[in-house]
């Protein structure tokens, strides 16, 4: 809309003016107050607790001081931090792997089967196991305080094997057909073209899935014992605090939950905008939700 | 008559022939399917089949199928009971309220954002808006008790103004402010991608057209972007309403930021439904609960479907 209104000019009456203007504080506001609640963390981290509880903490740190970071880089905060890099390593590869192996079959369409896999997993982003039926699986398979507990619940995400499916079908068929045509069997076609042709939806999916696994809390919170811990639900405990109803809670000053905060968010923040044109392109494959 | 004969006598064998063929050119693709196939039925099957212990008896360590029928002795357990209506009502309530809030917020956002006109800055202020989402929502809610904390700063403001400090987070009628307000901080941004993509598709020569015939600005806007999205708006008010019974992403927020004082209006069916099971050990009656929850979920969508259908034309099965 940009492009074709610039030589318009002529048309700019002062309402218009008088909009964008409007329209850039509007925007300036929404920015700030995004960030407002990320810089109040940072700007805690860096306070002394002190400050904090006197309430004199503001965008800016008072009682400056990096004696948080020393202290929370020193305790068992990495060991938490190493758990949920493992997860997430093995989550993001085995959720990769596996949700482009159901992909890849369903979008080809002269594959017969397709008339049942499709309904077949399509329903389960409708209609699923309760809470409850979830948890007494994972309990009567043995996976409590195992990895397993924590990646396999939500390994395969439906709505994420629909992008990817929706990706392939626009893959060209010349392509995959000079492919065998040179000899590569069916799987070498997915193997050395489909995969390679489809870096921006694998880029998102990386990112969706590596997200939501380095988020994640909720099976642990059920499933694994302390030492198992990611740093999620490590920081669940210390925000909770002690006295609530949660054994795992433990009261910790407000600069340390907000230091363990930043440091957890951070590379996240540090690759989300790099991936945004293929994660916006991908969301746009679902057409619809979420 | 022969050749019909012929026919039903050739007919299965070359089923198979053909069968034989598919599957000597596809085995490949089947065999890529076999783990993600085991996955689906051990990981989503298996408990869906699993709500049938709304039906029968559960003991912890038993049958995951549950032991005996008593039929629907849960669910006259829980239609009787107050609590759940209450979380019933509280879901609702809460879904709806978000809903009213958000929906308008994020198209009204995503007009403005079409706006821009500096490439640099439009790039900019959409990824800061879509830097919430990615947010864990333990961090979230971490947060949100930090800026509400009555040493935070929403009450150093309000000290400042020689008002009263206020325990937002154990005050139950401050839950639905606090749920609405995170949630559209952090659905904003990510809720215009739709809109804005849909705006993209719209043909310039359209508004070149318009603005030929004399229509201004806001005109524009009105009768060319508006109309052009429509379906887009649609479809997504009609899956935000087969939505309104579900817990959705809500069952996590709420459980980290309920607390006992506040469960009068912060408790809604999933967590609930939580307590009961997980924490009480009730496990039928909570999965009866939870069964309940899907049915109207399924339902409300349903209907929504056919609605987009009629609508919109589009529609998701």
């Amino acid at each position: 809309m940009s492009m074709n209104t610039k030589p318009m000019k002529v048309k700019e009456n002062l309402g218009y003016r008088v909009f964008t203007v409007c329209n850039t504080i509007i925007m300036v506001l929404i920015v700030i107050a995004t960030l407002f609640p990320f810089l109040y963390l940072v700007s805690q981290s860096f306070s002394s607790d002190k400050a904090i509880m006197a309430g004199e903490v503001g965008l800016i740190p008072k009682g400056f001081n990096i004696d948080t970071y020393l202290y929370v880089l020193k305790g068992e905060f990495l060991k938490y931090y190493g758990n949920t890099i493992i997860y997430t390593l093995v989550g993001t590869v085995s959720s990769l792997l596996f949700s482009a192996m159901l992909a890849y079959p369903m979008s080809k369409n002269e594959l017969k089967f397709n008339k049942f896999l499709t309904p077949f997993v399509i329903f389960t982003m409708y209609f699923g196991g309760s809470l409850i039926s979830n948890y007494i699986l994972v309990i009567s398979l043995h996976l409590k305080d195992t990895i397993g507990a924590f990646i396999l619940p939500m390994m395969i995400s439906t709505y994420y094997v629909i992008l990817m499916k929706s990706f392939f079908q626009g893959l060209s068929k010349e392509l995959e057909e000079a492919g065998e045509i040179d000899g590569l069997s069916k799987f070498g076609v997915f193997w050395r073209i489909a995969l390679p042709l489809s870096k921006p939806i694998m880029a998102t999916m990386t990112l969706f899935y590596a997200v939501m696994y380095w988020n994640n809390w909720y099976q642990a919170f059920l499933y694994l014992r302390k030492d198992h811990w990611p740093v999620a639900y490590f920081l669940q405990t210390i925000i909770r605090g002690a006295g609530a109803n949660d054994a795992d809670a433990q009261t910790v000053s407000a600069n340390i939950k907000s230091c363990a905060m930043v440091l957890t968010v951070l590379p996240i923040i540090c690759v989300y905008p790099f991936i945004q044109k293929y994660y916006v392109q991908g969301m746009m494959l679902g057409g619809v939700k979420e | 008559m022969s050749s019909n004969r012929r026919g039903l006598a050739m007919g299965p064998t070359q089923n198979k022939q053909t069968f034989g063929k598919h599957m000597g050119k596809y085995w490949q693709l089947y065999a890529m399917l076999i783990i993600p196939i085991i996955y689906y039925v051990v990981f989503r099957y298996i408990p869906m089949f699993g709500n049938i212990i709304a039906f029968r008896k559960y003991r912890a360590g038993g049958n995951i199928f549950g032991d005996e029928f008593v039929g629907f002795k849960y669910f006259k357990q829980f239609i009787g009971d107050k609590t759940f209506w209450r979380a019933f009502a509280n879901t609702l309530t809460l879904n709806i309220s978000y809903l009213i809030v958000r929906f308008p917020l994020t198209l009204i956002f995503a007009l403005l954002i079409n706006e821009i006109r500096n490439v640099h800055w439009k790039k900019f202020v959409q990824t800061v808006s879509y830097l919430p989402h990615f947010i864990s929502i333990v961090i979230m809610c971490g947060m949100i008790k930090e800026l509400v904390s009555t040493s935070g700063p929403i009450n150093n403001l309000i000290a400042q103004f020689g008002g009263e400090k206020i325990s937002f987070i154990s005050e139950a009628k401050w839950f639905s402010t606090i749920f609405i307000t995170s949630g559209v901080w952090q659905s904003l941004g990510w809720g215009t991608i739709l809109y804005l993509a849909a705006m993209s598709n719209i043909n310039p020569s359209l508004y070149e057209a318009a603005a030929v015939d004399g229509a201004g600005h806001f005109k524009r806007v009105w009768h060319i972007t508006i109309p052009s999205i429509l379906p887009t708006i649609t479809t997504l008010l009609i899956l935000d309403i087969g939505g309104l019974v579900g817990s959705g992403g809500a069952f996590e927020k709420v459980y980290l930021l309920y607390n006992p004082m506040t469960y009068e209006t912060a408790d809604i069916i999933s967590t609930y439904v939580f307590r009961m099971g997980i924490g009480g050990g009730n496990f039928s009656y909570a999965t009866a609960v939870g069964l309940f929850e899907g049915i109207i979920n399924l339902t409300l969508l349903s209907i929504a479907n056919i609605a987009s259908k009629k609508l919109t034309d589009s529609s998701l099965w």
